[in-house]
C-alpha cells in the first residue's frame, strides 16, 4: 500500500465563535478574519510539515486546490508543489489537483505540471478534479451548466499537449488555440499518472475505468461512510470487467496517533473539533449550483462530498463536531500505533484501496503536534501496513522518476567565484 | 380555467411545447424562473381578452429536454428563441417576458427589432450594474428561492407542487433542469450583454417592476427605462415581488391589457 501525506492547509486561527457568527467557511467567508502576517507563519509551518513528512518515509506528499476557503489556503497547489520539488528528493509530489475548467487556456496546467515534473525529476502525480461548486462556480464564476464539458475538453487538450511532440491546433468548444506547443514537456512518459478526485458519480467511475485513471474519494467522514462509495466504485469496475487492483483507488483518511487511545483523544480533541466545527461549517447555499451535478447522478440519488458536508452543517444536533461523536462516526482513526494500524488495514482491505492519503495535520493542529503525529505514523504505523496488497498487485499508476543518481541536487554551495564559473 | 391547447415547435431536433388559450389579439409570453409547470392564474386572466401563446424556452419544462446544453453563447440562445417564436407564429406579435424571459424577449427584440410589435418586460434581467448586482438566485437554497422571487411565495410554491400521480424523481429533475437552464443563460450575475443592444429596441415598450422585487435593485430601473429608442412606459406594481405574475396575477394582467389595448 502507498502511504501519502496530505495537507489541506487550514487557516488555524478562526475564532471560537466562528460557527455562530459566520454563514460559512467558503466563498463569502469574512475576509477580515484573514491576517496575512499570521498566514506567513502558517504557510511556512505547513511547508515545514510537508517537507518533514517527505523525510519520514511517506511515499508521497499531497497538496490540493481551494479558493475563498478557510480550511484550504492553497489557491495554487502548483506554487507549493514547485517549492516541494526543490526541497524534497524521494517522495512523490501528488498535486491533487488542478481544477481543469478554471484555467484559460488549460495548457497553463500542462505547462506548470510539466515544469514541476522536470524540476522534481519526474515525481509528479497529476490530480485532475472537476473542483467543488464553491471553488469553481462561486469563487471562480464558472457556469455550472458548462463546467463538466469544459473540464473534459481541458483534459483532452492537456493530455494532447503532454503527449504530442509536434505542434498542433486545437479547435475545441471552449478552447481555440492555433498553436499548441508547450515547453517544457513532462519527464514522465507518456505523461505523469493522472488521478481523479471525485464524489460518488457513476460517470466519473466509468470515465476513470475508460481512461485507466486512479479514482480518489477524498472523504472527510472516514472509511465507515466512504465504504459505500468505494463499494459502488468496485461494483462498477466489476461490471466493466476491470480488475480489482486496489491501486486503481485512493482514499483520504484523518489519523491521530499517540502512545494510547486516551492520550490521542486528549491530544487531537481540539484540532478535530476545530476542523469539524469550524472548517466544515459549509453553507448549503453554495453546495449545489444547478447543472453541477449531472442528471444521471441525481437520478442515481448519489450525493457529493460537499453536499453531504453542507447537509450535515444544517442538520443541527446531527453534526459530529464533538470529539466523541467524531470518533464514534469514524471520521478520524485514532489511538495507539497498533490500534490505528489495525483500523487502517481493515479500512484499506474493506474498501480495497491501495493509495491511502493521510491527514496527520488537521484543523488548528500546531506544527509540533503535526510532526509528532507524522513521526508516530511513519515509524510505528507505516511499517505495519505498507506491505498490504504488494504481494498481490502492482501499482501501475505510480510515478516513474528519473533514477536518483541521475537527478539534479539543489546546490547550496554556489559562491559566485570566478573559479567556479571557469569550471 | 382557460381551455389550453398544446402543440409543439421543432427546432434543431428538439420539441418545444407551445400552450395557447383565449381569443383576441395574439400575445406571446416568456415565463420566468423555473418556467411553467402548469397554466397559471396570470395567463388565465390575460387569456380573457387575448390569444395567449406560451412557448417553452430551452431547458425549461416542455423546452426540448436538455436543449439548453447546446447553447454556448448568447447568439446560440437568441437564434433558438427566434426559431421558437417563428414556429409558434409569434413573428410580428406582441411579446411579454417575465424576469429571465424578459431578458430573452428584450434581446430577441433588439436583434430583430421589426419582429416584435410591442414589448412588455416584467422585472427584466439581462443588464448588470457592477456596483449593485442582482441578488444571486443560486446563492440561496432551493427551498428559499420562492421567498426571494416572490412577495407571496406560497403562490409559486403551489405552482411547483408535484401533482398527484406524477413521478417524484422526474418532477424534481425537471425543476433542477429549469434552474440549470436559467443558470446557463444568466450565470453568474445576469449579464447577457443586453446593455449593449437595448438601444436597438424601437417598438413601444412597457416595463413593470414589482415594488417588493428582492432580485433586481431599484438602481437598475433606469438602465432599462432609458435604454430603448422606442417609447417606454414604466409602472411599479405594489404588492408584487420579482415574479409579479405569481404575486399579483390579476393586477399584472390588467396593467398589461391596458398597455396593449385593442
Amino acid at each position: 500500500m502507498k502511504l501519502m501525506w496530505f495537507h489541506l492547509m487550514p487557516y488555524t486561527e478562526l475564532p471560537d465563535d466562528f460557527r455562530e457568527k459566520n454563514p460559512g467557511v467558503w466563498v463569502d467567508i469574512n475576509s477580515k478574519l484573514f491576517d496575512p502576517a499570521r498566514a506567513h507563519h502558517m504557510y511556512n509551518d505547513f511547508m515545514d510539515e510537508l517537507e518533514y513528512a517527505a523525510t519520514c518515509g511517506f511515499d508521497a506528499i499531497c497538496v490540493n486546490e481551494h479558493h475563498s476557503n478557510g480550511y484550504g489556503l492553497m489557491p495554487s497547489p502548483n506554487l507549493i508543489a514547485s517549492s516541494l520539488a526543490r526541497r524534497t528528493s524521494e517522495a512523490m509530489i501528488c498535486i491533487m489537483g488542478n481544477s481543469l475548467a478554471l484555467y484559460n487556456p488549460p495548457t497553463r496546467i500542462a505547462e506548470e505540471m510539466a515544469m514541476i515534473d522536470c524540476i522534481s525529476g519526474g515525481r509528479v502525480i497529476a490530480g485532475f478534479p472537476v473542483g467543488t461548486p464553491m471553488d469553481t462556480c462561486y469563487a471562480y464564476g464558472q457556469n455550472p451548466s458548462m463546467l463538466r464539458d469544459r473540464y473534459y475538453e481541458a483534459h483532452d487538450l492537456i493530455k494532447r499537449a503532454w503527449t504530442e511532440r509536434e505542434m498542433f491546433s486545437f479547435n475545441g468548444r471552449y478552447n481555440k488555440l492555433r498553436y499548441v506547443n508547450i515547453w517544457p514537456h513532462p519527464v514522465q512518459k507518456p505523461h505523469p499518472p493522472i488521478w481523479i478526485p471525485g464524489g460518488g458519480s457513476v460517470e466519473t467511475w466509468q470515465w476513470c475505468a475508460e481512461m485507466d485513471y486512479v479514482y480518489c474519494y477524498l472523504s472527510y467522514f472516514g472509511y465507515k461512510i466512504g465504504l459505500s462509495t468505494m463499494r459502488g466504485f468496485w461494483n462498477e469496475m466489476e461490471r466493466l470487467n476491470k480488475e480489482r487492483n486496489p491501486y486503481r483507488a485512493g482514499f483520504l483518511q484523518f489519523v491521530g496517533i499517540a502512545e494510547s487511545r486516551e492520550e490521542a483523544m486528549r491530544l487531537y480533541k481540539e484540532p478535530a473539533e476545530y476542523f469539524y466545527g469550524r472548517c466544515l461549517h459549509i453553507d448549503p447555499r453554495f453546495a449545489q449550483p444547478p447543472g453541477y451535478t449531472t442528471e444521471a447522478t441525481i437520478r442515481a440519488r448519489v450525493e457529493g462530498q460537499v453536499a453531504t458536508a453542507a447537509k450535515k452543517a444544517t442538520a443541527r444536533g446531527k453534526t459530529a463536531t464533538e470529539m466523541q461523536d467524531i470518533i464514534d462516526q469514524g471520521y478520524i482513526m485514532i489511538g495507539s500505533p497498533d490500534e490505528v494500524a489495525e483500523q487502517l488495514r481493515h479500512a484499506a482491505r474493506e474498501m480495497n484501496v491501495g493509495h491511502m492519503m493521510l491527514l496527520c495535520q488537521f484543523g488548528n493542529m500546531n506544527k509540533q503536534l503535526a510532526a509528532y503525529n507524522t513521526k508516530m505514523f511513519a515509524e510505528r504505523v507505516l511499517p505495519q501496513v505498507r506491505d498490504l496488497f504488494d504481494d498481490e498487485w502492482e501499482d501501475h499508476w505510480w510515478p516513474t522518476p528519473i533514477p536518483t543518481p541521475e537527478r539534479a541536487v539543489p546546490d547550496a554551495a554556489l559562491d559566485g567565484s570566478i573559479a567556479e564559473a571557469a569550471e | 380555467m382557460s381551455d389550453v391547447q398544446q402543440s409543439a415547435v421543432r427546432v434543431d431536433g428538439a420539441d418545444f411545447r407551445v400552450w395557447t388559450a383565449g381569443s383576441g389579439p395574439k400575445v406571446g409570453v416568456f415565463a420566468g424562473f423555473g418556467g411553467l409547470l402548469q397554466w397559471t392564474p396570470f395567463l388565465c386572466k390575460l387569456a380573457e381578452t387575448r390569444t395567449v401563446v406560451v412557448p417553452s424556452l430551452p431547458g425549461f419544462p416542455g423546452g426540448g429536454g436538455r436543449a439548453h446544453v447546446a447553447l454556448d453563447s448568447q447568439l446560440d440562445w437568441l437564434l433558438m428563441v427566434r426559431e421558437i417564436l417563428n414556429g409558434a407564429a409569434l413573428e410580428g406579435e406582441d411579446l411579454i417576458g417575465i424576469s429571465l424571459g424578459a431578458a430573452l424577449a428584450a434581446d430577441v427584440t433588439a436583434i430583430w427589432p421589426h419582429k416584435t410589435k410591442r414589448l412588455v418586460l416584467v422585472s427584466p434581467l439581462g443588464i448588470c450594474d457592477g456596483h449593485a448586482p442582482i441578488a444571486d438566485p443560486w446563492g440561496v437554497t432551493p427551498q428559499n428561492l420562492p421567498a426571494l422571487l416572490c412577495a407571496n411565495p406560497q403562490a409559486l410554491e403551489a405552482h411547483q407542487k408535484m401533482p398527484e400521480g406524477a413521478d417524484e424523481l422526474e418532477w424534481e429533475v425537471s425543476q433542477i433542469r429549469a434552474n440549470e437552464a436559467a443558470a446557463r443563460l444568466l450565470w453568474p450575475n445576469g449579464d447577457i450583454g443586453l446593455g449593449k443592444r437595448i438601444g436597438r429596441i424601437f417598438c413601444d415598450t412597457f416595463i413593470v417592476w414589482g415594488a417588493a422585487d428582492k432580485v433586481v435593485p431599484e438602481s437598475h430601473r433606469p438602465l432599462y427605462k432609458n435604454g430603448p429608442c422606442g417609447k417606454v412606459t414604466e409602472r411599479v406594481l405594489n404588492g408584487a415581488g420579482h415574479q409579479a405574475d405569481f404575486d399579483c396575477p390579476d393586477e399584472l394582467a390588467s396593467m398589461i391589457d391596458d398597455f396593449l389595448g385593442n
